[in-house]
């Protein structure tokens, strides 16, 4: 699958989000999660979680969980706390279930979002 | 034509009951009617526990709470006794006059309590320890008696005996034989146990014999032969062995024991084979058994005849552990060892008061019986390895030796475990094969341990040793990012002054945690330091619920829950919640709790609807947190013509109190204003009933998926104690116990149990009390309520918008339809798109980031 070619958006500032959380941003229309991990990397989810549905991906807890060796960065819905992949979308507990990721930017302090990631 | 038959049970005890439960389960009833016809005003209960009825009350102790079976076959009749049988006409006659005919008659009339025909043995003030009217009586003398003596000092008097001491009565317990306990154990081991017995404040005479209980009408005092003083007393509680309830056998004419009991065969049928005899008044090959699992057996055998089933009764296993007294006593197998020419092996500390004895068949390979006194801790142990005739491990010193937990030593699946309710080891394996994942579960599923309760530790140790041997060790670390429990966190953040997350994880975890750890942090760091929960520093740790300070329901909208302390609110407060619910168009619900619930709040109109609120004077309810919730009230003696003390007065000090205390699961309270219960207080984490004379404390119950009544903590406490109980009760509670572990199933992992927190909270005996009470005390001062903070700061403000870059643009995600007046969740439609219509900034270039 192709991710569509989107104009990055400018959604916030990086200061905005707290380190290790969440916010909400409209992009192109629809609700978008971003998240800010301590190491500054900056990521976007599709908001909406596909088992509670309901679009409240950004307001669920950040952190780390150790796959195969790898320490991957997740969010936990505040739902049912299914883990997130922040990388790629990926569910870590259901591994055929996956929300899109968008490409981040940051640029001068500002947070852009562009359009959905290629699926690896 | 009649083709249904009818048994007859004569007697609603311990054994009664299991008969008509058994014949019930095995279908007995297809093709019998069974009437029972009990003496006492209640249906059956446990007599074994007959000594708690003194904390929990008689309801808790009952067989059957709903007053009936629910098999509609089965007629009970209570408060009524049997007077005859006619085993001509095959019928028996009630006292009520009414006449029942039977095809089978089950006698199950129990024992009576030896009293010695001494003279005085019937003045006022002479009681018997048996049924739950002989404690009320005992409890109503208690009340004014100074000095009470128990005549019999083995296992059921000491039991008694203790009962008074806890009474407040100063008690002599007076034995006939040399020491203690006689039948059960050893003159050493009789030593020993005077000692401890003494320990605990009562007065012991053994080698007396009583000669006369002295007194006009009412009891002074107590006589001993060969002694010309009298013991000045107000009470005695005879308690010298029991005899087999068989007048109706014998006025009928059926065989009796020669030491009396009804005589019956190894299926315990009697002389005449339609009547049977099971419990306490039969004597299957003429001995009587004076415990409850031989009886189980009969009544489990005769259900098995009846239905032409094979069973017969063989005997049973008489190892007894002494409950309740403080002491821990066993005795099991041939503790006297009376067996030709065995070995004794003895372990004696006069210093830490501990005897054990071992009794070892001649060839030294097997365990025949033995004595434990101080020490009881290898019982669960020993008591089935004798029963199962396990061979012996080499150095068998071993397994009495202090320290020696019985390691190593495995038993065979067949070794019977709970003797009570004859489960055997392999059976519990099972049930935790099939799912039941600790001890409580297994006693639940299979019994064992639900009766006497002295199986409990080695029911524990077979699911934990299950568990090992599966490789699956029971791990207790918090998650992957924390190797270690809740406990040992919160103490370590305590030593440390630990302030914020980076600095716990950073110094003792690893990785960046997670959403179990950062919520039991930020619990742990709250009920430390009470800071506010959006605090800058630690904001992102907060679980759904806190990060929000409101319930996030299945569409994404919040719930609003303003605190209504007690229950109790003016008629303006009331309009005004009506007045935000409307304006805000909110689905309005009472909860269970005594309060009342706006559901579908959008995120970003929390802070209006809290304005709103606060301003009107309400503060957080903290429906949201793992912190108190409500304390529940009754209205009590304000209103109420039964209250004898001001619930509501006191429910609403302690909400107050405790209000945004964070804990590590949620915590409720409730308080009553008298025994009719009406706030449901014993549902609760910690409950409160008035009494005459104060409140008793009642504290680890909760309703929900696993209810549990709360237990008597300590009674008739003056309001000041109450809330000194309380403090030290939360605090050690909100230290010690595991993430999301309420305080019932907390209590189940306190070793000692609720004695346990007893001697902490009510003795002191850690002395930790006094830190405990500060610790409340500085929550208490620093309590601030969380929205009205929220409200006055625009930093922690500024989170409530719907997006970042729209913050007004209500989520189009949510959407109401209406039921009976009011919004609630529409279906949820999937993902949806607002289209491009909302302008949300200019678009910037830049270098990619964080797409590994
Ligand atoms: C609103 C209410 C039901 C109602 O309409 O009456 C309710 C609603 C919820 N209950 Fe409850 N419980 C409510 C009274 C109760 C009661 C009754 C009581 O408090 O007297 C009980 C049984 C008593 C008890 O807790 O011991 C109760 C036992 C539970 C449990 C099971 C707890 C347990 O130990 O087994 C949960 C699940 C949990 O906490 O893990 C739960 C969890 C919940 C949650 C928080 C589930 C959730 O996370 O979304 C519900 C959300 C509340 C909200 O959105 O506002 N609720 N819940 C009641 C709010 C009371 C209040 O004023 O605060
Ligand atoms: C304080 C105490 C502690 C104990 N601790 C233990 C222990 O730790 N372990 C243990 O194994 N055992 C213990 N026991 C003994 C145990 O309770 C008995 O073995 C058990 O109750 C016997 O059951 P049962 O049904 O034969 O007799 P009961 O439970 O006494 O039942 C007999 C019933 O028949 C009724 N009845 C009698 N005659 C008539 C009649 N004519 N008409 C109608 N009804 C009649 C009686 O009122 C009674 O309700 C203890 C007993 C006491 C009192
Ligand atoms: S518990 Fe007692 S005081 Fe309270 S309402 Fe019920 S009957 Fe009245
Ligand atoms: S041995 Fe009495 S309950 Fe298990």
């Amino acid at each position: 699958m192709s991710s569509k070619v989107t104009e990055p958006t400018r959604v916030c500032e990086l200061e905005q989000i707290d380190r290790e959380s969440g916010v909400t941003a409209l992009v192109h229309g629809r609700a978008v999660a971003i998240f800010r991990t301590h190491d500054d990397r900056v990521y976007a989810l599709s908001n909406y979680d596909p088992f509670g549905k309901a679009s409240v991906l950004a307001r669920g807890i950040v952190g780390t969980r150790t796959v195969d060796g790898d320490e991957v960065p997740f969010v936990a819905s505040p739902l049912h706390k299914q883990a997130f992949d922040l990388r790629t979308g990926r569910c870590l507990d259901h591994p055929d279930v996956r929300v899109s990721a968008y490409e981040v930017i940051i640029s001068e302090g500002a947070v852009l979002v562009g359009g959905v990631k290629e699926q690896r | 034509m009649k083709t249904r038959k009818t048994i007859v049970v004569a007697g609603h005890g311990m054994v009664g009951h299991r008969f008509v439960q058994a014949a019930i389960e095995r279908g007995l009833t297809e093709t019998h009617d069974i009437v029972v016809i009990g003496e006492e005003p209640r249906p059956a209960y446990d007599r074994v526990a007959l000594t708690s009825f003194f904390e929990v009350g008689a309801q808790e102790l009952s067989f059957l709470p709903g007053g009936a079976y629910e098999d509609p076959r089965v007629r009970l009749v209570l408060d009524t006794q049997v007077l005859g049988i006619d085993r001509a006409s095959h019928s028996v006659e009630l006292s009520s006059g009414e006449r029942i005919g039977y095809d089978e008659l089950v006698l199950a009339t129990g024992a009576s309590p030896f009293v010695p025909p001494m003279p005085g043995h019937d003045l006022d003030g002479t009681f018997v320890y048996r049924t739950i009217e002989d404690l009320e009586a005992i409890r109503d003398r208690a009340a004014t008696a100074r000095v009470g003596a128990v005549i019999g000092g083995g296992l059921l008097g000491l039991e008694a005996a203790n009962a008074l001491h806890q009474l407040g009565v100063q008690t002599h317990v007076v034995e006939l034989a040399p020491r203690l306990m006689a039948v059960q154990i050893d003159e050493a081991g009789g030593r020993t146990l005077t000692r401890h017995v003494e320990g605990l404040g009562l007065t012991v005479h053994t080698g007396v014999m009583s000669e006369c209980v002295q007194g006009e009408d009412r009891v002074t005092g107590l006589k001993f032969k060969d002694h010309d003083e009298v013991l000045p007393l107000d009470m005695v509680v005879f308690s010298a062995g029991i005899r087999p309830r068989d007048t109706l056998a014998r006025e009928a004419g059926l065989d009796l024991a020669e030491r009396g009991g009804v005589l019956v065969d190894e299926q315990c049928r009697s002389s005449d084979p339609h009547v049977w005899a099971i419990g306490e008044c039969a004597a299957p090959g003429g001995k009587m058994y004076g415990l409850v699992a031989p009886g189980y057996d009969m009544a489990e055998i005769v259900v098995d005849a009846l239905l032409g089933g094979p069973g017969v009764f063989a005997g049973a296993d008489m190892s007894t552990k002494l409950k309740l007294l403080g002491v821990d006593v066993a005795s099991f197998g041939d503790a006297h060892a009376t067996t030709p020419d065995s070995l004794e092996l003895v372990y004696s500390d006069a210093v830490a008061g501990v005897y054990k004895k071992l009794v070892i068949s001649e060839c030294g390979t097997k365990l025949l019986g033995g004595v434990l006194v101080g020490d009881a801790s290898a019982y669960g142990l020993l008591r089935p390895m004798v029963a199962s005739g396990l061979p012996l491990p080499e150095n068998p010193e071993e397994l009495i030796l202090p320290q020696s937990s019985g390691a190593g030593f495995s038993l065979p699946a067949e070794a019977q475990i709970c003797s009570c309710n004859n489960v055997s080891k392999g059976e519990i394996e099972q049930a935790v094969a099939d799912g039941a994942e600790s001890q409580a579960a297994v006693t639940q599923c299979t019994g064992a341990g639900s009766t006497c309760g002295s199986c409990k530790t080695q029911v524990k140790k077979i699911v934990e040793d299950y568990f090992a041997a599966q490789g699956k060790t029971i791990d207790k670390s918090l998650c992957e990012h924390f190797a270690m429990t809740r406990a040992e966190l919160f103490d370590v953040v305590l030593v440390h002054g630990y302030t914020r997350f980076d600095q716990i994880i950073e110094a003792h975890g690893r990785g960046r945690g997670c959403d179990i750890c950062k919520p039991a942090i930020a619990s742990i760091l709250a009920s430390q330091l009470n800071g506010h929960v959006l605090a800058r520093e630690n904001r992102t740790l907060q679980d759904t619920n806190d990060a929000y300070l409101a319930n996030l329901q299945r569409n994404g909208t919040y719930s609003v829950v303003p605190r209504i302390p007690g229950g109790e609110i003016t008629p303006d407060k009331l309009i005004v919640i009506g007045e935000v619910a409307r304006d805000f168009d909110l689905y309005t619900k009472i909860t269970g709790g005594q309060r009342i619930d706006l559901f579908g709040a959008r995120m970003e109109d929390l802070p209006a609807i809290w304005t709103r609120l606060v301003d009107a004077g309400f503060e957080s309810g903290h429906a949201y947190g793992k912190s108190l919730r409500t304390v529940k009230s009754c209205v009590g003696s304000t209103w109420c013509r039964y209250g004898v003390q001001d619930s509501v007065g006191m429910a609403i000090e302690l909400e107050l109190r405790y209000r945004g205390l964070r804990s590590p699961h949620k915590l409720k309270g409730g308080v009553s204003g008298c025994a009719r219960e009406c706030a449901e207080a014993r549902g609760k984490d910690f409950g409160i009933i008035a009494t005459e004379k104060g409140w008793n404390l009642y504290v680890c119950g909760n309703g929900g998926a696993n209810p549990a009544h709360a237990q008597l903590l300590a009674g008739d406490l003056d309001g000041e104690t109450l809330i000194r109980y309380l403090d030290r009760f939360l605090m050690y509670y909100i230290r010690t116990a595991d993430r999301l572990q309420r305080t019932s199933t907390w209590l189940d992992s306190v070793e000692g149990g609720l004695d346990r927190v007893r001697e902490i909270v009510v003795e002191d005996a850690l002395g930790l009390g006094s830190e405990l009470e500060a610790a409340m005390a500085a929550h208490i001062d620093t309590y601030v309520d969380e929205w009205k903070a929220t409200l006055e700061d625009p930093e922690k403000l500024g989170r409530f918008v719907s997006f970042v870059n729209a913050p007004d643009t209500p989520d189009p995600h949510i959407t109401f339809r209406e039921e009976r007046a009011m919004p609630v969740p529409a279906e949820p439609t999937g993902p949806v798109s607002l289209g491009a219509s909302i302008p949300v900034g200019a678009p910037v270039t830049g270098q990619v980031e964080g797409a590994r």
